[in-house]
């Protein structure tokens, strides 16, 4: 099959890799990046093209862009990897729709537009028979999604929580291990690449709140936005009142909850016990899945990363492959 | 619970070992001799905490050690869940706080914990609120909410039970 990626940061260099090395029946035929781009109906050498960015940072011609690509017909699957914008999704979210418009399959790792505008990109890819797929944007590589589709079918799920964001989990290690400040421990994160230069995001608790917001619209169908979400970060949590925890055994952590029959949305710093498989070290995610008759479940990996967040693309574009011509 | 033992040295310890032994707490032991009654028996009464679920236990070893219960007392359930403050407790009137939870009838502050950093900085408080029912302690928990909020200070509650 035939795709077309918007994107060539790390996720899209190691999706590109993915591509060329596992033989995997993908050709990549368009490609763009934030400078450049290239179409090749024939199929991109990968190798050369990966080869042109580290050189030259561009991995095409200059003026070739989105737009061109979009329309050119040259793919069946887009993966959209750019930047992610949570307060418009832009220009990722008229990517999507233009593609889906097109009849063309959508896999992203983009949060921004998967939030913020769910449902409607769910009916445009209903009508024009095309499949939007998003499972590397909760979770990097953890199959969430693929979890509670295939492995879970037919069970009615009552609860998710869990460990969302990997920077505040290691802030939070960090504090309780080391007796490290808050600021010492932000400090460590960013200078390990953990944390960004504006962590916001990260410690107010949005980017864990935006992840809830998928998961409510696709698992429950709910129609969410983030002002849905009752949102508390770390920023205010003391080593001092981790110590205070510590003695009982007891840990702090960011969680995120959601409880459909109790109307909770919420992500918080919560108490809890250190032997409880939610307390992941450094920048792990976990995620504990309440059913009905599968009891609990919970999944453990790696929240970020660019070769994590590959693998939940690849995914994505295998579950798409295998599914293709199902739907009509 | 009132209890009924051999009155001979050493059998009032032989009860109350068994009561910290389970992890209990002896809150009075009343303890009369009727004069107008010789008797080689005792009778004793003992008020005290228990955890959850180790009241059978306890009874099998009165048994066993043949301490004899006459009667078991209104058995009420009790309920501690901790809490974590963070903000300027000092500051914010800490009697005011611990009181709006004890006039409430219902609940009351059993324990309190406090580490307090540098001047000007946020204090760290463990608060653990008691309770002879889980809706009691979560109606004093929406009220410590309402309080966190009206006296801005951030309030981490558990994930489960704990």
């Amino acid at each position: 099959m035939r795709v077309a990626m918007l994107g060539l940061g790390s996720v899209g260099k190691g999706i590109a890799g993915a591509i060329l090395e596992r033989d995997i029946g993908f050709t990549l035929t368009a490609v763009a990046d934030s400078k450049s781009g290239r179409i090749e109906p024939s199929g991109i050498d990968i190798a050369s093209m990966l080869e042109q960015k580290e050189r030259t940072g561009m991995c095409g011609t200059p003026g070739v862009g989105a737009v061109d690509i979009l329309a050119s017909d040259a793919y069946d699957i887009l993966i959209e990897v750019s930047p992610t914008n949570a307060e418009t999704g832009e220009p990722a979210l008229s990517s999507i729709r233009e593609a889906l418009c097109r009849g063309k399959s959508v896999v992203t790792s983009n949060k921004g537009p998967v939030a913020l505008d769910f449902q409607s990109l769910h009916r445009l890819a209903e009508e024009h028979g095309a499949y939007l797929r998003y499972e590397a944007t909760v979770c990097g590589a953890i199959p969430i999604m693929h979890t509670i589709e295939s492995g879970l079918a037919g069970n009615p799920i009552t609860k998710l929580y869990g460990v969302f964001n990997g920077t505040c989990n290691y802030i939070l290690t960090r504090m309780a291990e080391e007796g490290l400040t808050y600021q010492q421990a932000l400090l460590e994160a960013r200078e390990r690449g953990y944390a960004e230069a504006d962590p916001t995001y990260d410690i107010k608790g949005i980017d864990a709140a935006i992840k809830l917001v998928i998961l409510a619209n696709a698992v429950w169908g709910m129609e969410k936005t983030l002002d849905d979400v009752e949102i508390t970060g770390i920023d205010g949590v003391t080593t001092a009142s981790i110590a205070l925890a510590e003695e009982q055994d007891l840990t702090i952590r960011l969680i995120g909850e959601i409880i459909p029959a109790e109307g909770v949305l919420r992500v918080s710093p919560r108490i809890i016990p250190k032997s409880h498989p939610l307390v992941v070290g450094e920048t792990l995610n976990a995620v504990a899945i309440d059913t009905v008759m599968a009891g609990e479940i919970t999944l453990i990996g790696k929240g970020a990363g660019s070769l994590e967040t590959a693998s939940a693309v690849i995914s994505d574009l295998l579950f798409i492959r295998d599914c293709h011509g199902r739907r009509s | 619970m009132k209890l009924e033992m051999k009155d001979s040295p050493g059998q009032l310890v032989s009860v109350i070992q068994p009561i910290s032994e389970i992890g209990g707490n002896i809150l009075s032991v009343i303890h009369e001799r009727d004069p107008a009654v010789r008797s080689d028996v005792l009778d004793v009464q003992i008020l005290c905490e228990i955890p959850e679920g180790s009241l059978e236990p306890l009874l099998a070893r009165f048994k066993q050690i043949g301490v004899n219960v006459l009667r078991i007392g209104e058995e009420r359930l009790l309920v501690r869940r901790s809490v974590i403050l963070i903000g300027h407790l000092i500051h914010t009137d800490i009697t005011d706080t611990i009181d709006t939870i004890d006039s409430t009838g219902f609940a009351e502050v059993h324990a309190l914990s406090m580490i307090m950093p540098a001047i000007n900085e946020p204090s760290s408080t463990k608060m653990t609120i008691k309770s002879d029912s889980l809706a009691n302690v979560n109606r004093a928990l929406d009220i410590l909410r309402d309080v966190a909020r009206q006296k801005e200070f951030l309030i981490i509650e558990p994930l489960e039970d704990v």
